[in-house]
């Protein structure tokens, strides 16, 4: 006579099922919960200094406010947002700090594309050399490389113009900030070479991802190395390109430091963040102040929810998610 | 976790609040400057003999911003502020807003004893005292003795900006003057106006509606002349140009002529001592009172410096009137002036002998000192000095009949709060 027994482990089956099916869920839940633990204090902390002050500005802004003053502070509405979107010079600001970004983020796009191939395709031998040296200009302080800058091109102290003699336009006597557009090259030229490794990391995440099969693929229907740049890498790399400049175009909305430094906002070079630096800080105006910050904000916010919309990023996808 | 970060919050409040010293430590915050200000403060130490101790701060470099923490720092009630290095012109602002303690009547009486005007009127608000005179500085007019010589003008007399200017056009050389969108413009601006015998602000009041601005006079359209004439012969580096560039091109020979306060003395002493300038340079300097905006109207040469200030949130202020009265002394001052070229506040300091051994402009000085003018004095300086340099920079575009009244609604705007600056 012979008895089929199912093994242990089967026999148990019937029963184990749902008991495991609930065992998921308590583990679920209370990894949840763990989950929750560990990023509440960075979620609250998050609040605190993010949050709240901007809730404050948003508050404040509401307000004729002076910090020395604070007997008269008066409640006004929307009166200080009239006031900043009926003045030339907010429109003037704006118009400075859209031509700095898109500059800079253009030029930045290709110099940085470039520089991530190079990384990317570098001999192994140099390969920590070469990322290191491209990477330098990122590790600068941004005030130090504004002065760096001004000094370069100061008249007095400068080289530049000793140097590049030989370029048309550029003689002894050139005052680089002394006029708009040449104080606004200079400060593109500083913010480029600065940030340029920035996106060029992002963007070599990117090549990293763009898988090597497809490109022998294309290497053996005998797409040449120009056709694979443009139908293999950079279609695969979309996600990296996009986030990469959603985040320049952010940084480099907030422009300030250059500007700062090199001209002190002289000969209209102005930026929408400087303009919130003198009415609060420097005039103390905490109400007008606080409103140009908010519509600084909501530019901010335009631009990541245009780029996330009309552009379809997904910021998850450069994660490998 | 709860538990940790309270902790944590905790020790950073308490951290915040506690004081690194005792009551009778008081801490004085200072301007950048070649560590006078601390070495005077450890004399003042020394000699109250235990009764308090001076713990010097630094703040940043540009009044601008010396003026921006100290405000901050006032508007949050800060108790470690006791004692203030103040640029003058933001005295009233910082008077009008009640953060500076009352200066007792035998103090004032003490510090302003043998103390030259324009000293005592950058410390004074509303009509009262609200700050100690400390040091007193003005610019001069510097030249190249050679370069006036070959021009023909007579340095011993008064000299108008016109004169200087076809001196310059004669001589194929240039003025360095302020021309920077930068305070010095202001400075510049208002010792123009105030020589031609008018004033950025003919009468001033707490209240904005109330000031009234003098950029539409005749005094303002004479100014605007002679800056913008001055432009024409300012180098190519004009509108960029502060002190600093000012004294590199005349110490260079690109500027035969220059406006500026005396520290372009001791530069280019310490230059020639270090090699890098020919002792024949300061051989060739000359000086003379701030030139004329108008011919037959005395100058008004410009008035800086720094005076003390009492925080009114110090919980001892009247150690620190005492460590004030310490530092403002004329051996103090004789001291600051000799060792970091900073000009004092006292006449008398203008006789000592090393003084006048070490600046032979010393009488030039005090002169200019007596003859100054301040800046408007106006609780809202910040707006009015960043209107003007708004407007009248760059120099070489300024229109005598126009600039002047453009300045003047920009100010009135701003003041109503109908516009940004």
């Amino acid at each position: 006579m012979s008895t089929t027994t199912l093994p242990p482990g089967e026999k148990t089956d019937p029963r184990s099922a749902p008991e495991k099916k609930a065992g998921i869920s308590d583990r679920s839940r209370s990894e949840r919960k763990l989950g929750w633990l560990l990023a509440g204090p960075a979620f609250v902390v998050m609040l605190a200094v993010t949050a709240y002050p901007i809730a404050q500005a948003i508050y404040e802004s509401l307000f004729s406010y002076r910090l020395t003053d604070p007997a008269n502070r008066s409640f006004t509405g929307l009166t200080n947002y009239w006031v900043i979107l009926t003045d030339p010079i907010w429109w003037q600001a704006i118009w400075v700090t859209v031509f700095i970004t898109v500059v800079t983020v253009a030029v930045e796009l290709v110099l940085g594309f470039g520089l991530a191939m190079v990384m990317a395709k570098a001999l192994s031998s140099i390969r920590p050399v070469v990322r290191a040296a491209i990477l330098i200009p990122y590790a600068v302080i941004t005030v130090v490389s504004a002065f760096a800058w001004q000094f370069a091109f100061d008249i007095n102290t400068g080289f530049v113009n000793s140097w590049f003699a030989w370029i048309p336009g550029v003689t002894a006597d050139t005052d680089w900030f002394g006029d708009r557009w040449q104080s606004l090259l200079v400060i593109c030229l500083a913010e480029i070479w600065k940030t340029t490794p920035f996106i060029s990391l992002l963007l070599l995440a990117g090549l990293a991802q763009v898988p090597e099969v497809l490109q022998e693929a294309a290497k053996v229907d005998g797409a040449s190395w120009w056709q694979r740049l443009w139908r293999v890498t950079i279609p695969n790399m979309k996600a990296a390109i996009m986030v990469a400049l959603l985040f320049r175009s952010l940084d480099a909305f907030r422009v300030f430091d250059s500007i700062f430094i090199m001209t002190g906002g002289a000969n209209g070079t102005e930026s929408v963040s400087f303009l919130a630096y003198r009415q609060t800080i420097a005039r103390l105006e905490i109400g007008l102040g606080s409103a140009v910050s908010v519509l600084l904000f909501l530019v901010v916010v335009l631009i990541a929810f245009t780029f996330i919309k009309a552009f379809k990023v997904d910021l998850a996808s450069t994660r490998g998610e | 976790m709860g538990a940790a970060a309270s902790l944590v919050a905790v020790a950073t409040l308490s951290a915040c609040g506690s004081d690194s010293g005792s009551d009778s430590t008081l801490t004085w915050y200072t301007n950048p400057d070649s560590g006078g200000q601390a070495e005077i403060a450890a004399r003042c130490t020394e000699a109250a003999d235990g009764a308090y101790t001076i713990e010097t701060a630094q703040l940043p470099r540009e009044s601008s911003q010396q003026r921006e923490q100290l405000i901050r720092r006032l508007a949050a009630e800060d108790d470690s502020i006791d004692l203030m290095s103040l640029d003058p012109p933001y005295i009233p602002e910082f008077a009008q807003a009640g953060f500076l303690a009352p200066v007792p009547e035998d103090v004032a009486e003490r510090v302003t004893e043998d103390v030259v005007q324009s000293a005592i009127d950058g410390s004074t608000w509303d009509d009262e005292l609200v700050a100690v005179p400390f040091w007193a500085n003005t610019q001069l007019l510097w030249y190249k003795q050679s370069a006036a010589e070959a021009a023909g003008l007579d340095m011993d007399e008064p000299v108008t900006w016109a004169q200087l200017v076809a001196a310059a056009e004669e001589q194929g050389t240039q003025i360095a003057a302020q021309g920077i969108r930068a305070e010095a413009l202001t400075v510049w601006t208002n010792a123009l106006i105030e020589g031609a015998g008018g004033s950025i602000i003919e009468e001033t009041a707490p209240d904005p509606e109330d000031i009234e601005l003098g950029l539409r006079s005749e005094a303002a359209v004479a100014a605007a002349e002679a800056m913008q004439a001055v432009a024409t012969v300012g180098g190519p580096a004009f509108s960029t140009a502060g002190e600093d560039a000012n004294v590199t091109d005349f110490e260079e020979g690109d500027a035969a002529f220059m406006v500026n306060w005396p520290f372009v003395w001791p530069r280019a002493l310490s230059a020639v001592e270090a090699g890098t300038l020919d002792a024949s340079v300061p051989e060739d300097y000359g000086w003379a009172r701030y030139p004329r905006t108008v011919e037959g109207e005395e100058s008004r040469p410009p008035y800086g410096g720094i005076n003390i200030g009492i925080g009114a949130f110090s919980r001892n202020t009247d150690l620190a009137y005492e460590a004030a009265e310490c530092i403002v002394s004329e051996e103090n001052q004789t001291y600051y002036f000799l060792t970091n070229g900073n000009p004092a506040a006292k006449a008398s300091v203008y006789d000592d002998p090393e003084v006048l051994e070490e600046f032979p402009q010393a009488p030039l000085i005090r002169e200019s000192l007596e003859a100054a003018a301040p800046r408007p004095q106006t609780v809202y300086y910040s707006e009015v000095s960043g209107a003007l340099q708004r407007v009248y920079h760059p120099a070489s575009s300024v229109e005598p009949g126009q600039t002047g009244a453009t300045a003047a609604e920009l100010i009135n705007a701003v003041l109503a709060g109908e516009e940004l600056l």
